[in-house]
């Protein structure tokens, strides 16, 4: 079905090559599991079969062959859906491939039935959950019956419920003679839908390919220190080794209309405190009104005198925004929503000089920051440039380059490969160590397992 | 059950509202829009428009009418006819007044039907109508259509870029210049994220054969029809009409 040789493709106005010298052939029917560490191409490859990669964005070498359709299903479920309700959405590949009208919603209604998607063609699709949305742009992809399916982690960005339903989905949904190649860095929760695992090295060619057993065997090891999620290969647990001190805020019957139903909590200096439950419960609004980002409509959200001095007869959304950073960091979930300058150091060094400190303190803090995030190399970057995990580790940086008493993550794991999630929870465990407290919203039981000393579920 | 004249072509909605309110810019007296403005209301429910729902979604062109009209009584040049009342400098004469009236009716009076047609028309219906009843390019009907969806997704972006700056420490107090430099870096990142996304949008339309060129078929057909054609027309005679209203006073 796939035939590449000697394939390479290097992005127009980048110097090295994202993929390079690469042979491999995909048989009818095979289901193969594509893994490499970040940067390797894997996505670019992706882009290759589906021909998505147009002649003038870059420079090609080699051939790539795929015989027959291919569908794709991407990551971000937000930009695959393109009509308002869910039939048209499924219908429009449909008209673009020119299908008679009198076969299109047949076939719309077989694809919705396949991927088990539980509401009727006229359902608003911006009235869908996230995993909702990647069962309906599969259904988009398998209505053209697609002889390959390209599966570019269509999980990554979704809570666990929600990622269960798309692997249900693409077990119940596919053909048996539909070639499967699927990109997912959580690679025990992906193995049941493959056959063949391949693992592309990065800087070109292929390290392993074979049945996931003998892959993992023979380069598990390697292949976790390269920042893979391979299983059998768990994390420590990073257990604080003092018990939690004084505490630094509150929040008392805090409720915010519609989105957050009444909290109680208490956050302690020198303890990490995950908050779980299911989408839709305000997880990330409870992080915003603890950030002292909104104003509560009911209840209320009180520091303590240990963490915010005189200040703390007031609630945190009043206090003025310096102030607010020295006490309590907020790690956003997209990290480029948290950028304000154009290079790696003046983001860093942009909360330092707000308090005034001397040239010299300053530039001590950010390197020793880039150091410890491994960003030195990048100094002078533009943050929007970054790759997905510098982003992570940039966004984290910032919030600590005040100092802050208190930091408050929004899903900081989330997608990121074992690498930037190793270095994270070590970073994490040794700000708590240092006595800081550590609040993070996650649906990630591997973070919760490796970090959290108490959880709060909503 | 859709209202009677919700129920129409988009195409023809549109187009019916374009011939009502351009007979309006060829007028500079008050009647006319006033009279235009009773058949407006009068139409609505027969869009399906309620007039709770109308003037929620009108009142943004009331407050611009009245700033039109005020506007108009502090600033107008010519001031001829009785002074109706002296403020300060400003002497509000009677043709002042009528000047300013004629204008803020003639605003509410074009942009009422507007909003009448796109409250009763889903844009997914305008955008089969336009490249099926006018040949529209389906590149460019589907491609806005698929691009107007994510714009809600602006307006939460945009709560979340404010916060971000807030709990990174930066905020600007009563400072107008660090207001507008924060507010110039929000709206870069709003930018960035909305090519980003735009960018994402296009390739995955593309990988399911958007860029195929060549014929497309339709799943949804929209027909123009004798009723279509008679709206048009209804519509030009109201027009007509409104005009006469306009001469005979």
């Amino acid at each position: 079905m796939i035939r590449a040789k000697g394939f390479g493709w290097r992005h127009a106005g980048r110097r090295a090559w994202a993929v390079r010298g690469l042979d491999l052939r995909v048989e009818r029917g095979e289901r193969v599991l594509l893994l490499g560490p970040s940067g390797a191409g894997k996505s670019t490859l992706l882009a290759a079969f589906a021909g998505l990669l147009a002649a003038d964005s870059g420079v090609r070498e080699g051939t790539v062959e795929v015989d027959g359709r291919v569908g794709i299903v991407f990551q971000d479920p937000e930009t695959q859906i393109v009509m308002a309700r869910a039939g048209d959405d499924v219908a429009f590949g449909l008209e673009n491939h020119a299908v008679p009208p009198a076969e299109i919603w047949p076939r719309v209604d077989e694809a919705l039935a396949r991927v088990g998607f539980p509401y009727g063609r006229d359902r608003s699709t911006a009235a869908l959950s996230g995993g909702e949305q990647q069962r309906l742009a599969l259904a988009g992809a398998l209505a053209l019956r697609p002889d390959v399916l390209l599966l570019d982690e269509p999980t990554a960005n979704l809570d666990p419920a929600g990622a269960d339903l798309v692997r249900g989905a693409l077990r119940e949904a596919l053909d048996p003679g539909t070639a499967v190649v699927l990109v997912e860095h959580r690679v025990a929760e992906a193995l049941p839908l493959v056959d063949r695992v391949v693992v592309l090295e990065p800087g070109g060619g292929i390290r392993a390919d074979g049945p996931p057993d003998e892959v993992f065997a023979a380069h598990g090891a390697g292949l976790a220190a390269d920042g893979v999620w391979v299983p059998g290969h768990p994390v420590e647990p990073r257990r604080a080794c003092a018990p939690p001190g004084e505490g630094l805020l509150a929040a008392e019957r805090a409720t915010i209309r519609d989105r957050l139903a009444a909290v109680d909590l208490l956050v302690r200096a020198g303890e990490s405190l995950a908050i779980l439950g299911p989408n839709g419960t305000g997880k990330s609004t409870l992080a915003l009104l603890l950030g002292g980002l909104l104003r509560p409509d009911g209840g209320r959200i009180a520091a303590t005198p240990a963490l915010a001095g005189p200040d703390a007869a007031t609630p945190p959304h009043r206090w003025r925004a310096p102030a607010l950073a020295r006490r309590i960091g907020s790690v956003f979930q997209d990290p480029e929503h948290q950028f304000v300058t154009s290079t790696v150091y003046d983001e860093l060094a942009l909360g330092p000089r707000r308090t005034g400190l001397p040239d010299e303190a300053i530039r001590s803090t950010v390197d020793e920051l880039l150091e410890r995030l491994r960003l030195a190399r990048l100094a002078g970057a533009n943050p929007y440039t970054l790759s997905g995990g510098e982003a992570r580790r940039l966004s984290v940086a910032t919030a600590l380059a005040a100092a802050p008493a208190l930091l408050v993550l929004d899903e900081p794991t989330f997608g990121q490969d074992r690498r930037t999630w190793v270095e994270l929870v070590d970073l994490l465990a040794g700000l708590r160590d240092e006595g800081r407290g550590i609040v993070t919203v996650t649906h990630d039981p591997a973070f919760v397992e490796a970090l959290a000393d108490r959880t709060v579920r909503l | 059950m859709k209202a009677v004249l919700a129920r129409r072509n988009p195409v023809a909605k549109v187009a019916a509202a374009l011939v009502f309110t351009v007979a309006l810019v060829t007028t500079l007296d008050p009647v006319p829009p006033a009279v235009a403005i009773a058949i407006e209301l009068a139409l609505a429910p027969l869009f399906g428009v309620g007039y709770r729902a109308l003037a929620r979604r009108a009142w943004p062109l009331l407050v611009a009418a009245a700033g039109v009209a005020v506007t108009m009584v502090l600033f107008a040049a010519e001031r001829t006819g009785d002074t109706v009342f002296q403020a300060g400098p400003v002497a509000v004469t009677t043709s002042v007044l009528g000047g300013a009236l004629g204008l803020a009716l003639r605003v509410v009076a074009i942009a009422l039907p507007g909003v009448l047609v796109f409250a009763s028309t889903d844009p997914t219906d305008l955008a089969d109508a336009l490249v099926q009843n006018v040949r529209a390019p389906y590149r460019f009907a589907i491609g806005a259509l698929a691009a107007v969806r994510l714009v809600p997704l602006l307006g939460q972006e945009w709560q979340l870029l404010r916060l971000a700056r807030r709990a990174r420490g930066v905020d600007a107090g009563r400072n107008p210049v660090a207001a507008a430099r924060i507010f110039v870096s929000t709206a870069f990142g709003l930018l960035v994220g909305a090519i980003r996304r735009g960018t994402r949008l296009a390739v995955a339309m593309d990988a399911r054969g958007f860029d195929r060129g060549g014929s497309r078929s339709q799943a949804r057909t929209q027909r123009f029809q004798t009723a279509d054609a008679a709206l048009i027309i209804g519509a030009l005679s109201l027009a007509a009409a409104v005009l006469f209203a306009g001469v005979a006073t």
